[in-house]
C-alpha cells in the first residue's frame, strides 16, 4: 500500500502522458486524463504528508530491493508537504491554461498536457527520490518537458529564450552529472541516505569540494545570485500559465534539492557563512533588480529571484527552525508566485500588453483582478494577515534566536528587500489599478473562457489565504519537517536497512550479500564502511578501490 | 593498487576543455557540439569512477578465472545519461534549426537587456551631438526607448 502511494505520484502522470498522447486528437479526452490525474495524485500527496508526519518518513525500495541496492522513494514531511503545495498550484494552472486556450492553441495542441504531465511526474519524482542519480534523471524529466513548453510556438523572441534556458539548464545538468561521478569515485554510493553514512569519511577538503558542486548545481536551478542570469531572460516570454508553473515549481525543486542534500549529506551544526552571503546578495540584488524593470513579468520574474534568497537564509542558518522557516516560506511562496504570474497574464490579455508605462493608459482591469492582486501583493510582501507574514515572521524568528551578529546583519537586508518588494507592488498597482486622469474608463467584458481563467487565480489565491488561515498547523508541521531534517536519523532509519545505519556501523560484515557474485557499488561501498581498520586511510578510498576490486591485473 | 587510468584521465579533461571552449562560441550550432562533447566527457567520467575493468557484471555467467566483475551500476547511470543527451541533443538541434529559418543563421543574438542600453546609449550619444542645447530631444528619445524597451 505505502509502496504504490509512492509510487502513483510518479508513475500516474507520466503513463496518463502516454494515454494523453494516444489521443491526440481528442482535446476533451486529454483534458479528462490531465485533470483526473492530477486530481488523484494530489489526494495521493496529501494522504503522504498524512502518513509521514504521523509515522515519521515512509520509504520504499523499487522492484523489492531495500535500499541502498534499489532505487528508493522516500516520503518525508518535508517532500509530501511541497509535493501537495506543488500539485495543488499545478492542478490550478491546467484550468487556466485550458481556460485560456493556450492548451488548445493552433500549434500547441497536441503536445501541450502529455508534456505538462511528463512535467508533473518530473517535479514528483524530485520530490520523491532519495537517490541521488534518480535526482538527476527527474531533474531531467521535468527540464526536458519545460523545455518544450517554454519553446511551444516557437516565434523569434521565444526561440531566443528558449534557448538561453535550455542550455543554461544543461550546463548546470552536466555539471550535476560531473558531481555524481565524483561523488560516486569517492563514497561508491548515490543513495542519498547511504551518503549521508558515508560522506562522513571523506577528508573535509575532499567533502567541502563535493559539497559546493552540488550547491553550484542546485544554485543554478535555484536562481541564486549569481546564477540567476538566465531567469529574467527566459521565464517572461512563455505564455501566462506556462510561467506561472515554471516559476512556481521549478525554482521550488531546485531549492528542495539543494535543503534535501545540504541537511541530509553534507550536515553542518552552525551557521553556513558563503551560503548567508549568497542569500544577502540574492534578496538584495533581486529586488534592486525589480524595481527597474518596465515589463510586468519581468519584474515578477526577478521578485521571484530574490524571494528565492529568503529562503536560502533559511537554509543558511542550519538550525531547525530556520530551516522550518525555509519550508514555511516555500510553501507560501509557491502558491504567491504563481498567482501573481497568472494575474499578470489576466492583466496582459485584458489590456493587450505587460508595459507598465503603456498598462497605466489602458483600460483598467475588472475589479475582482484588483482584488486577487492586492490579497497577492500584500502576501508576497509580507504584511499580516497573509501567508507571506507567517513564512517570514517564521525566519526573522530563527535568525534571532540562532545566528548571532552576521544573521542579524542579513535580516537587516531582508527588511529592506520586503520594503523594495512593497515598493515594486505599490509601482504595479498604481500602473495596472490605479484610477488616474489619463485611464479610459472601465469596460465591461465577459466571456467564458475568462472566467475560467479568473476562477483558477482566485482559487490559487485562496490557497495562499488558506495558508494563513491555517497557520497553527502547518507552522507545527514544517517545524516538525524542520527538525526532522537537522536530525538525520528519521530518514536513515526509514530508508536503510539496520546494517548500514551510522550507529550500527561496527556490525555491518555479516550484512554483507553473498551469492551476486559481483561486487556492486553498494556492495562495495558496504564492505569499505564495515571494515574501516583494515582500510585505514579513507583520503585515498577514490583509487584505494581499484586494490579491493581489481587488484590482481 | 591500480594505478589510476591517466590516458582516460587525460582525455575526460580535454573533451571538457574543448566542450567548454565551444560553449563559448556564438554560433549555436557551436553551443550544441560543445554540449555533445561535455556530455561524452561526464560519461566518460562516469566511467573512469567505476574503477578498474573486470568480468561482465552477469550472476550466473561461467567466470574466467578468479576475475572480479566490473561495477555494473556506473555503466547503467552511463547509459541512462546517454539516452538523456541524445534525447536533448535533438531537441537542441531543432531549436538550432528553427532559429536558422526565424534569422537566417544561427548566431546567437545579444541579450534584450543589452540591446536595449546599448540603443539608449546611441541614441542619447547622437541627440546629444545633433543638439548639445536642447535638453528635451534626450528626453523624448528616452521616452521611445522605453516604449522600445516595453515591447520585450
Amino acid at each position: 500500500m505505502k509502496a504504490l502511494l509512492l509510487f502513483a505520484p510518479v508513475a500516474l502522470p507520466l503513463i496518463a502522458a502516454g494515454l494523453s498522447v494516444a489521443f491526440w486528437r481528442r482535446s476533451a479526452v486529454q483534458r479528462v486524463v490531465g485533470f483526473t490525474v492530477l486530481t488523484l495524485v494530489l489526494a495521493d500527496a496529501f494522504a503522504l504528508l498524512y502518513l509521514a508526519d504521523r509515522d515519521g518518513p515512509v520509504a520504499v525500495g523499487m522492484g523489492g530491493w531495500s535500499a541502498p541496492v534499489g532505487v528508493a522513494l522516500v516520503a518525508d514531511r518535508t517532500a509530501a508537504l511541497l509535493l501537495g503545495m506543488a500539485l495543488t498550484v499545478c492542478l490550478g494552472i491546467l484550468v487556466f491554461s485550458v481556460g485560456q486556450g493556450s492548451a488548445e492553441s493552433q500549434e500547441a495542441k497536441p503536445a501541450f498536457h502529455p508534456t505538462y504531465l511528463v512535467l508533473v511526474g518530473g517535479v514528483a519524482l524530485a520530490f520523491l527520490t532519495g537517490d541521488l542519480f534518480n535526482l538527476f534523471v527527474a531533474f531531467e524529466v521535468m527540464l526536458a518537458a519545460s523545455y518544450v513548453l517554454i519553446s511551444l510556438g516557437t516565434d523569434a523572441s521565444r526561440v531566443h529564450a528558449g534557448m538561453t534556458y535550455t542550455l543554461a539548464s544543461l550546463l548546470s545538468s552536466l555539471l550535476f552529472l560531473t558531481t555524481l561521478a565524483l561523488v560516486y569515485g569517492a563514497t561508491g554510493t548515490v543513495n542519498l541516505a547511504h551518503l549521508s553514512v558515508r560522506i562522513q569519511e571523506l577528508p573535509d577538503g575532499v567533502r567541502s569540494g563535493l559539497d559546493l558542486l552540488l550547491l553550484i548545481v542546485f544554485g543554478i536551478k535555484a536562481a541564486m545570485v549569481p546564477l540567476h542570469f538566465w531567469l529574467p531572460d527566459s521565464y517572461p516570454t512563455a505564455p501566462a500559465p506556462i510561467t506561472a508553473v515554471l516559476a512556481a515549481l521549478l525554482t521550488k525543486v531546485g531549492l528542495y534539492a539543494m535543503v534535501r542534500t545540504q541537511t541530509l549529506v553534507f550536515a553542518r551544526d552552525d551557521t553556513w557563512v558563503p551560503l548567508m552571503c549568497l542569500a544577502t546578495a540574492t534578496m538584495l540584488l533581486g529586488l534592486l533588480g525589480a524595481i527597474v524593470q518596465k515589463d510586468l513579468n519581468r519584474m515578477l520574474s526577478f521578485i521571484l529571484v530574490g524571494h528565492i534568497g529568503y529562503m536560502l537564509f533559511g537554509l543558511a542558518l542550519f538550525t531547525a527552525d530556520g530551516i522550518g522557516g525555509t519550508l514555511l516560506y516555500a510553501v507560501h511562496h509557491i502558491a504567491v508566485q504563481a498567482a501573481l504570474f497568472l494575474i499578470a497574464g489576466l492583466v496582459a490579455g485584458w489590456s493587450g500588453t505587460a508595459a507598465l508605462q503603456r498598462l497605466t493608459t489602458a483600460p483598467p482591469p475588472p475589479t475582482l483582478l484588483a482584488v486577487l492582486f492586492l490579497v497577492t501583493a500584500m502576501s508576497l510582501a509580507g504584511l499580516p494577515p497573509f501567508s507571506g507574514f507567517i513564512g517570514k515572521v517564521a525566519l526573522i524568528e530563527a535568525g534571532v534566536a540562532g545566528g548571532g551578529a552576521l544573521a542579524l546583519g542579513v535580516l537587516g537586508a531582508l527588511l529592506v528587500s520586503s520594503l523594495l518588494t512593497v515598493y515594486a507592488m505599490a509601482r504595479v498597482w498604481r500602473a495596472v489599478f490605479a484610477q488616474g486622469p489619463e485611464r479610459p474608463p472601465r469596460v465591461a467584458r465577459r466571456d467564458r473562457r475568462n472566467r475560467a481563467m479568473l476562477a483558477a487565480t482566485a482559487g490559487i489565491v485562496l490557497v495562499g489565504v488558506g495558508l494563513a488561515v491555517a497557520a497553527g498547523p502547518l507552522s507545527r508541521v514544517t517545524e516538525r519537517a524542520g527538525a526532522e531534517l537537522k536530525e538525520r536519523t528519521a530518514y536513515q532509519r526509514a530508508v536503510l536497512p539496520p546494517e548500514f545505519r551510522p550507529a550500527t556501523t561496527a556490525g555491518a560484515g555479516e550484512a554483507r550479500q553473498t551469492g551476486t557474485g559481483w561486487r556492486t557499488g553498494t556492495d562495495r561501498a558496504e564492505g569499505a564502511a564495515a571494515d574501516p581498520p583494515v582500510q585505514g586511510n579513507r583520503a585515498d578510498r577514490g583509487t584505494d578501490r581499484g586494490t579491493d576490486r581489481g587488484g590482481g591485473r | 593498487m591500480n594505478p589510476p587510468d591517466v590516458a582516460a584521465a587525460v582525455v575526460v579533461g580535454g573533451l571538457f576543455a574543448a566542450g567548454c571552449y565551444l560553449l563559448l562560441q556564438r554560433t549555436l550550432m557551436r553551443l550544441l557540439f560543445g554540449f555533445l562533447l561535455l556530455g561524452h566527457a561526464t560519461n566518460l567520467l562516469l566511467l573512469i569512477a567505476a574503477g578498474s575493468p573486470g568480468a561482465p557484471p552477469i550472476i550466473g555467467a561461467a567466470r574466467i578465472g578468479d576475475e572480479p566483475s566490473a561495477d555494473p551500476l556506473p555503466q547503467a547511470m552511463a547509459l541512462t545519461a546517454i539516452v538523456i543527451t541524445f534525447a536533448l541533443t535533438i531537441f537542441l538541434l531543432s531549436l538550432v534549426y528553427r532559429s536558422r529559418q526565424l534569422h537566417g543563421n544561427d548566431e546567437v543574438r545579444d541579450d534584450a537587456e543589452d540591446r536595449r542600453l546599448a540603443e539608449n546609449q546611441q541614441r542619447e550619444a547622437s541627440a546629444a551631438a545633433a543638439d548639445p542645447h536642447r535638453t528635451n530631444g534626450s528626453g523624448q528619445a528616452r521616452t521611445a526607448a522605453d516604449e522600445g524597451g516595453n515591447t520585450l
